[in-house]
């Protein structure tokens, strides 16, 4: 139970199918309370259905979820009270304002007029609240989405896909909140194929694909788990010249991706690489050792796991 | 049932439903039509028809009625007899028509609208139970066709007391039985028809199946209470009362099963099955 508790979310063993598709195909992982968990995958990998089941709002058809301690099926209306979700497409009433759709969400979770108010003011959505939503643009109904999801300060938020088609502003201003609100020990579930937007917030990272868990753990580990060799991009005035890379001491893969990515086993390789390169008449243009981004992490897991097959 | 959330809910749907004139315009009017022109036309035509085969015809369905009710009907010429059968009588069933017609087009469309436009996928993250989002759309569709119940019987009061009451020398609309049919027969009636139509509004993929599938609903319902209002006027008071009640009994356990009958994924615009 103890183990539990320190768990915001646990999947254990979770099942979820929808007649012949198989969403959910035993989905094992925690989210540790106040970190925030990024949950990876291409579309249909089952984020959205990880989502619906953490509130109650799916039935999964076997294994067992907790939420804050409690079961999402029997406890339903506790967890929906304590969470806060933003879906992929926040949908509102649009021929209502948005301090309509805002006051409206306040009474369901008996947060007061003020709280919405500050919600508002928070994702500077408040100088537009006496207009109807329907002219809002995405980024003004993403903000909106945002203070309407936090309005009642949840103990986890669930972010499906939060910052897709934003414009930079709004992309960071979800940024920001999932900074501000790991900081104040919230629980933050983020799902995303746009894995740039998860570099540097993420405390855990998920890549789930088929509705399974193929990788987790903190970022580092990850990256020094599948990325463990050091990669440098090289680029030069004559390209062509460049094949020569892959007869060099201590080159484990060439490939040509428009410049040059060379895997190296170990990262003192490249002052002579450099020497090498300059001595056979190659004139580098661009040495770049490359700091794995969760991009590259992701990649790299799905091409590892696909081998693995 | 936490009634603020509830009433948050009913809220949102009316005042959602006041903005959009596309939708309530044609509801108001089809009450004109109803309550006002076509009642209007009827008595005004009777009142102003000389003696004609018409008006024999429509005093010889008088003369069918049974005895006590043609002790009720007032008036000293057979003309004056013959509009007062007509507004007393024969127009009751417009009482139930109109409001059921009003509430099922608002309830098909209350669940399976809210999963059209995306709305249905934060409800079912709230903490609402599907039982409170059931009873709040229930209401939310019986008030306007109540509402626009009862603005049209006191308008077909107004045209029936103004056509029929000058030819009689009194205002006598509403009576008794109006007045019991109105406030104590059509709303569970319309409870009844919402408590089903909301049931075919989870479980259909999108609002034109919803308005399609209600019709099968609304129908059979309009027939039976046409019969029933029909009846009631002829009846003691008592009868209508009694009608009332139970009509009232079953909506009620219609609604308690109501309550369950709703899948929260329904909300979410995928079906459990697919």
């Amino acid at each position: 139970m103890k183990d539990r508790m320190s768990h915001a979310i646990s999947f254990s063993s979770v099942r979820k199918t929808f007649g012949e598709v198989t969403a959910l195909d035993g989905l094992d992982f925690v989210a540790p309370s106040g970190a925030v968990t990024v949950l990876l995958g291409p579309n249909g990998a089952g984020k959205t259905t990880t989502v619906r089941l953490t509130t109650g709002a799916m039935i999964h058809d076997s294994g067992e979820i907790r939420v804050l301690g409690l079961d999402p099926l029997t406890d339903g209306d506790e967890v929906r009270a304590r969470v806060g979700v933003v879906p992929p497409k926040p949908a509102f009433y649009d021929q209502l304002s948005g301090w309509e759709n805002l006051k409206f969400a306040a009474t369901i979770f008996k947060a007061d007029e003020a709280q919405a108010r500050e919600a508002a003011v928070r994702f500077a959505i408040d100088d537009v609240l006496d207009q109807d939503v329907g002219g809002y643009s995405t980024g003004m109904r993403t903000r909106l989405a945002l203070a309407r999801a936090v309005l009642h300060d949840p103990e986890v938020l669930l972010l499906d896909e939060p910052t897709a088609g934003l414009d930079p502003e709004s992309a960071r201003a979800v940024l920001d909140l999932i900074s501000e609100m790991a900081e104040r020990g919230r629980t933050i579930v983020m799902c995303t194929h746009l894995l740039h937007e998860a570099e540097g917030i993420a405390d855990q990272v998920i890549l789930i694909e088929d509705g399974q868990v193929r990788a987790s753990g903190d970022p580092k580990t990850l990256v020094d788990q599948y990325m463990a060799d050091p990669t440098v991009i090289i680029d030069a005035e004559d390209r062509t010249m460049l094949r020569i890379i892959a007869e060099l001491d201590g080159v484990l893969s060439v490939r040509d991706e428009g410049a040059f990515r060379v895997v190296l086993d170990s990262t003192d390789r490249i002052p002579d690489i450099v020497v090498e390169l300059v001595k056979r008449g190659v004139r580098p243009t661009r040495i770049d050792p490359l700091r794995p981004t969760l991009e590259d992490l992701y990649f790299e897991m799905q091409r590892a796991h696909r081998e693995a097959r | 049932m936490r009634w603020t959330m509830i009433k948050a809910v009913i809220r949102i749907d009316l005042y959602r439903l006041f903005k959009t004139k596309d939708y309530w315009i044609p509801l108001v009017i089809l009450s004109g039509i109803f309550f006002v022109l076509l009642p209007g036309v009827l008595l005004g035509s009777l009142g102003l028809a000389q003696p004609s085969p018409i008006l024999g015809q429509i005093g010889e369905i008088v003369g069918t009625l049974p005895d006590a009710i043609q002790r009720n009907i007032q008036g000293d010429d057979p003309m004056t007899r013959a509009s007062y059968a007509v507004a007393v009588y024969l127009l009751a069933p417009i009482a139930i028509v109109v409001p059921l017609t009003i509430s099922s087009a608002v309830g098909a469309n209350s669940i399976v609208g809210e999963r059209e436009r995306g709305t249905g996928e934060y409800l079912a993250h709230s903490p609402l139970t599907v039982g409170e989002i059931y009873i709040a759309k229930l209401i939310a569709s019986l008030i306007p066709g109540y509402l626009a119940g009862i603005v049209g019987f006191a308008m077909y009061s107004v045209v029936v007391n103004i056509i029929v009451g000058s030819q009689i020398g009194r205002w006598f609309f509403p009576t008794a039985g109006w007045l019991l049919l109105v406030l104590w027969v059509i709303p569970p009636f319309i409870a009844i028809a919402l408590a089903l139509i909301l049931r075919l509004s989870a479980q259909v993929r999108s609002a034109a199946s919803a308005h399609q599938a209600s019709s099968l609903v609304t129908l059979p319902v309009i027939l039976m209470s046409y019969a029933v209002a029909s009846g009631l006027l002829y009846s003691p008071v008592i009868s209508a009362a009694v009608a009332g009640l139970i009509a009232w009994v079953v909506a009620i356990l219609l609604l308690v099963s109501g309550t369950k009958s709703i899948k929260r994924e329904r909300l979410l615009g995928v079906s459990a099955d697919t």
